[in-house]
């Protein structure tokens, strides 16, 4: 299928909302899962961002797609890790609120 | 306005609602499944900038796989942080000024900056093409990749594990 007629940016446009949204979650929310969605939305906004100037720019090599895999690769592991910590500080605690979880805190 | 208009304007409506649902539901399981469709609607980018392999990848991964162990971690993390006061903290406009600030800076360079049109330069990627690369130009980042991904499943089960004298 080909884009056609639709302006690089209006792709950029879509994935500077969703990477807003993202941070917007990982500032408000307060449950760590909840943190971490936000996360994977900025991920996969940069992911778009990353096809995105691959499609348009460099049809020849696509480094950009490339990378992408590897950004969601890397997004794979860090969450399978994340929700490793949050099930354990959810036994030592009884909260994964990221507000109550503040020993490191001097 | 083209039937890709069309399609571009629906894929990234879904994309963009379903974010919404994820970032202002007070209910996490709700939350989970907007992150589900939001994940969707980029799948659909990705197959409308002609990289179909990223689109299905996309799915399986992360509408499949990552989207289930966020649910299973919401059913493993039941507690008092359900509650919707719990959710959301009280840094909530200092969050919705940062979404304003950065959005706006991010959308006025968009517009100021002189972006390619040259739709025709894209070309669609075969699955073909994408695993030649992968395993000859990529070989050395892909494997380590693979490392990065034991790694981290090895210490994912060693850090969840339960240790003696642990509730």
């Amino acid at each position: 299928m080909e884009a056609t007629n639709i302006p690089l940016g209006q792709f950029l446009g879509v994935s500077a909302i969703l990477f807003s949204l993202g941070v917007y979650a990982v500032l408000a929310r307060r449950n760590a899962i909840l943190v971490l969605m936000g996360v994977e939305l900025m991920l996969n906004a940069v992911a778009v961002n990353f096809v995105a100037f691959s499609a348009y720019t460099d049809g020849a090599l696509f480094r950009g797609l490339i990378f992408a895999i590897f950004v969601i690769i890397v997004a794979a592991a860090e969450v399978g890790l994340a929700l490793g910590i949050i099930v354990r500080v959810f036994r030592n605690k009884q909260t994964v609120n990221v507000d109550e979880v503040d020993q490191l805190k001097w | 306005m083209s039937i890709a208009h069309l399609v571009f304007y629906l894929i990234a409506g879904i994309a963009i609602v379903g974010a919404l649902i994820t970032v202002l539901v007070p209910n996490v399981v709700h939350a989970a499944l907007g992150l589900i469709l939001s994940l969707f609607g980029v799948a659909g980018l990705y197959i409308l900038l002609s990289s179909e392999f990223l689109g299905l990848v996309q799915v399986l991964i992360y509408a499949g796989a990552i989207a289930t162990i966020i649910l299973f971690g919401l059913m493993l993390t039941k507690g008092r942080d359900l509650l919707p006061v719990a959710i959301d903290g009280a840094q909530k406009p200092v969050a919705g000024l940062v979404f304003l600030v950065l959005l706006g800076t991010i959308g006025w360079t968009l517009v100021k900056t002189e972006w390619p049109r040259d739709v025709q330069a894209i070309t669609s990627i075969s699955t073909q093409a994408i695993g030649d690369a992968l395993f000859r130009r990529w070989e050395v980042p892909f494997e380590i990749a693979s490392v990065v991904l034991l790694v981290a499943l090895i210490g994912a089960i060693v850090i969840s594990r339960q240790e003696d004298g642990e509730a």
